[in-house]
């Protein structure tokens, strides 16, 4: 019996499998609205793209380890520099915290899945055909090379005729529909299907960080699809936004793009931070210090990171006193990620560390982003800002960041998460040998990158002139980078290696402390038979056996195992988690998918210029919707 | 950039030494806390004293806003210093071109490409344009970077502190040779830059005296295709400058000879029919730049 069997009595759980299960084989894979199932596609369609744009990184690392080297021309070096930052950016890391996120927050406060398991499989399906829409533009030869900014008016079609700038724009735009959609999922999810009593100041700090993650997205992630938008209608349509001589401004594209760029940072950042406020507590066998401390660090951060973004544009000719508004907040929000920090180490202070590979990968997490952190709050100073900016001293500054200070966390999770998710054994001593490779290889990759930005070597080139002492260094950068690619690649081992041994976990491997780690490894379709009563915010150190709920009243016996058997979890009051009505969670179905491919269809007519294959897609789309929206008398009973 | 030769770099190369020591100072002593944390053996019961909100209060929220408090102050310091760079009566226009700089020098009407000569210890001001896509102007050694964005004039004033030539570099994505969009920055004394600039200005003499040989009669007499100098009355010059002699083997085709033969002449060849020239010398020999660069 596991922990998350209710009593026998009340029900039993042989039907419950029949009553969940997916059809099987393809139709299965075609319909499923399933969190878990979703979320580790997410994962693992993110991680197809993780390594393909680590290969790239390779490419161009090669190509710049000596100077003058012929092994990339400035066309290819520019494409595939375009693509490693737009992968990883929106095809990598975006998605596949938005995959944790699906997997773990209806666990972590005890739903049986999203509040919108159609339109979670919906957003899928949009990121995975956006994805694929980028990438066939290397199949014709014409991958996107204006940079992963797309500043104009370069990717104008004045000087970027070809079909590479729209299948970027295009792409931004598809991409930026299913971070949107996915972002309204789970603040929805969040605010209102909560087990009983997990108030919001008992939400594990990931489920925050998710729901801080969400509100960010859906204030940014607009900008850049506007930005992309206006940059295709100037492209397929030839209007002016962006176009000088006509009285359009390049400037305006720049605010646009990053009034989502830099919220997109802490977008990143924030889910990240979760996982390791998570991961830290766990591992040090004590509750986090100052959790209310990081709930306001978390939200200070999301409200602040739409005050920053024109420190990017520091060297664009802003005048001073408007600019130095924006070095003010980009200097303060260093503040409430020092909280963040201190909070970690006082955990770790008060509990004893015990240093499994989820736990090192926190702790290089820590020491990549210190580092990274500092250089953060020095590009916010102005002044210094328009020596190193567009030089490799910022390239070093955002991979510590984005790189360090996210990916890490992210390996971390898989150490953490994974056999909860898989229900197999990852190896120790693989994942050990595998993070020191990464945090050797990172830093020996990263740190001198510093140098070759004081040293005056500018981002985005594809060669460099002997004699200006930057040489040996990119070497240097060149064989970190490849021990950096090969310490990920350990960890791809490992995985495959834990799936094919099948090795089971217990369900609380780690001996952790949320909803979680209550059910099964795997856990089944439903997640809990009864939901779990929650009484604190580390469920399983405040009680264990953990408690299940009861039926108290009309309405609220979808707590109870009867809401597993009638598929339907309950909604409950936003603040107290009081029970107030039952949702109903849609069997498997073809509108999600069939939707995705009428968005598909249209953006390939946009990008090809075929009128009628635009059209064909929106009638798909709005028949697709039209089935979704359909609401039967039983649908309404 | 460390290396500075000018003003502008000096002043951010001392931010950075500063920002640097004050960052390693803190990177290790948040370290040497990480570390103490990891090493640390909890106590057998919950210690007293609550659950250390003392380290949130005073790392995460004291030694931030000191820092910060600095840095805000060196920021708006650095910003005004350089801001308040003497004026300056040089104004350079640089224009980014897909993928070279056009330079211009408005006072003296000189124009060159790729290369921007200025006087040491005297603020230049330059004023960077764009003809097609964003570009930067950054010379690491001499000041930070400024972008140049079509349709906007963006201000930016150097004062170089040491002579000697400079690596500038494009330092925004302009496209495919981005990376090979350098230029350089020559820093010249003062008599050595007016040199240069006298220098710069010789070649502009041919153009002058093709605007004196059409505005004054010679282009009566003579033909010079391709201009509107179309007389038969004498020979046709269009090639002039490649031929050996003068006055139909009179005297040797030399810039001297020429000088002569212009002013009077007859003087070489008496009883010629084209007039003595009544011009000053330097018109004089501007005509004679001119006519010499004919092939």
């Amino acid at each position: 019996m596991t922990l998350a069997t209710p009593p026998e009595e009340v029900v039993p759980l042989e039907p419950l499998e029949e009553l969940w299960h997916d059809p099987p084989g393809l139709v299965g894979f075609l319909t499923t609205v399933d969190h878990k199932r979703l979320g580790v596609r997410y994962i693992y369609t993110s991680f197809a793209f993780f390594f393909a744009s680590g290969l790239m990184a390779l490419a161009m690392r090669g190509q710049l380890s000596e100077a003058r080297a012929d092994l990339l021309g400035p066309g290819t070096y520019n494409e595939l520099m375009t693509m490693h930052g737009t992968t990883m950016i929106f095809l990598f890391n975006t998605p596949v915290l938005a995959g944790f996120g699906n997997y773990f927050v209806p666990l972590q406060i005890g739903a049986r899945d999203m509040a919108f398991p159609r339109l979670n499989a919906f957003s899928w399906w949009v990121f995975l055909f956006a994805g694929i829409f980028m990438y066939s533009s290397f199949l014709i030869g014409k991958p996107p090379d204006g940079g992963w900014f797309g500043y104009t008016p370069l990717t104008s079609s004045t000087f970027s005729p070809g079909l590479n700038i729209d299948f970027w724009g295009l792409g931004i735009v598809f991409v930026g529909i299913s971070t949107t959609v996915g972002a309204i999922n789970f603040i929805v999810t969040i605010f209102k299907l909560r087990t009983p009593g997990m108030s919001l100041n008992r939400m594990p700090i990931y489920v925050w960080s998710m729901l801080v993650f969400s509100f960010m997205v859906l204030f940014a992630v607009p900008a850049v699809s506007l930005a992309a938008g206006l940059l295709e209608l100037d492209r397929l349509f030839g209007t002016a936004w962006f176009v000088p001589a006509l009285g359009g401004s390049v400037l305006l594209y720049q605010h646009l793009f990053w009034f989502w760029g830099h919220p997109e940072v802490y977008i990143l950042f924030i889910p990240a931070t979760g996982m390791v406020s998570m991961i830290i507590p766990v591992f040090s066998r004590r509750p986090l210090v100052g959790y209310l401390w990081i709930v306001a660090a978390l939200a200070g951060i999301g409200f602040l990171s739409f005050g920053v973004w024109v420190h990017h544009m520091f060297a664009t000719g802003i005048p001073p006193l408007a600019m130095s508004v924006f070095a003010a907040a980009s200097l303060v929000i260093a503040i409430p990620s020092g909280v963040q920090f201190f909070a970690w180490i006082a955990t770790m202070w008060q509990g004893t560390v015990r240093l499994a590979t989820p736990m090192l990968f926190c702790l290089g997490f820590l020491f990549i982003f210190l580092a990274g952190g500092i250089t953060g709050v020095m590009v916010a100073v102005m002044p210094f800002d328009w020596q190193v900016t567009d030089s490799y001293f910022v390239v070093a500054h955002f991979h510590y960041v984005l790189n360090g200070a996210v990916v890490f966390p992210i390996f971390g999770a898989m150490y953490f998460w994974g056999p909860k998710m898989t229900g197999r054994a990852l190896s120790e001593r693989l994942g050990k040998i595998s993070f020191w490779v990464m945090f050797i290889g990172f830093n020996v990759a990263f740190m001198p990158m510093h140098i070759l930005g004081l040293l005056g070597m500018p981002r985005r080139i594809y060669t460099y002139d002997r004699g200006l002492g930057w040489d040996g260094i990119n070497l240097l950068v060149s064989v970190g980078s490849v021990a950096f690619a090969t310490g990920a690649g350990l960890t791809l081992l490992n995985w495959i290696r834990a799936v094919r041994r099948k090795e089971p976990v217990p369900d609380d491997p780690w001996d952790a402390d949320s909803l979680e780690w209550a059910t099964t490894s795997p856990p089944p379709e439903y997640n809990f038979a009864a939901l779990p009563v929650v009484e604190g915010r580390h469920p399983l150190w405040d009680r264990r056996p953990l408690r299940y709920a009861t039926a108290g009243g009309p309405g609220t016996e979808g707590v109870t195992a009867v809401g597993a058997v009638e598929r339907r979890t309950p909604v409950t009051e936003g603040f107290d988690t009081r029970p107030e009505e039952d949702l109903r969670i849609p069997r498997e179905s073809w509108v999600p998918v069939a939707t995705a491919l009428g968005i598909a269809v249209l953006f390939v007519g946009l990008l090809v210029n075929a009128e009628i294959m635009a059209v064909v897609g929106v009638v798909g789309i709005v028949v697709a919707a039209g089935v979704w929206a359909w609401r039967t008398e039983e649908d309404l009973r | 950039m460390l290396d500075s030769a000018g003003r502008e770099a000096r002043h951010v190369a001392g931010l950075w030494w500063f920002m640097f020591v004050v960052a390693v100072a803190v990177y290790v002593l948040v370290a040497a806390m990480v570390v103490i944390g990891v090493l640390r053996r909890r106590a057998a019961e919950p210690e007293e004293g609550g659950d250390r909100t003392g380290f949130v209060w005073w790392g995460g929220i004291v030694m931030p806003v000191v820092i910060l408090g600095v840095l805000a102050y060196l920021t708006v310091s650095t910003t005004t210093a350089l801001g308040r760079n003497a004026p300056s009566n040089l104004e350079i226009d640089v224009t980014g071109h897909d993928w070279w700089w056009e330079v211009r020098y408005p006072e003296s009407g000189l124009r060159t490409a790729n290369e921007v000569h200025i006087p040491v210890d005297r603020t230049v001001e330059l004023r960077l344009h764009s003809a097609d896509v964003l570009h930067s102007f950054w010379v690491p050694r001499l000041a930070g970077k400024v972008d140049m964005v079509p349709e906007q004039t963006n201000p930016l004033r150097i004062r170089a502190e040491r002579t000697g030539t400079f690596l500038g570099e494009c330092a925004e994505f302009c496209g495919l040779q981005h990376a090979n969009m350098r230029f350089v920055v020559v820093v010249q004394t003062a008599e050595d830059y007016a040199q240069w600039v006298v220098a710069g200005q010789a070649p502009s003499t041919a153009a002058q005296g093709a605007a004196l040989f059409e505005r004054q009669t010679c282009a009566g007499c003579h033909t010079i295709s391709g201009t509107q100098a179309d007389g038969t009355v004498g020979p046709d010059l269009t090639d002039f400058g490649s031929r050996q002699w003068i006055g139909a083997k009179a005297v040797p085709n030399t810039p001297e000879n020429l000088l002569r033969w212009i002013r009077d002449p007859g003087s070489i060849k008496p009883g010629v029919l084209m007039p003595p020239s009544q011009l000053p010398d330097s018109e004089l020999r501007a005509l004679v730049a001119y006519l010499e660069s004919l092939r």
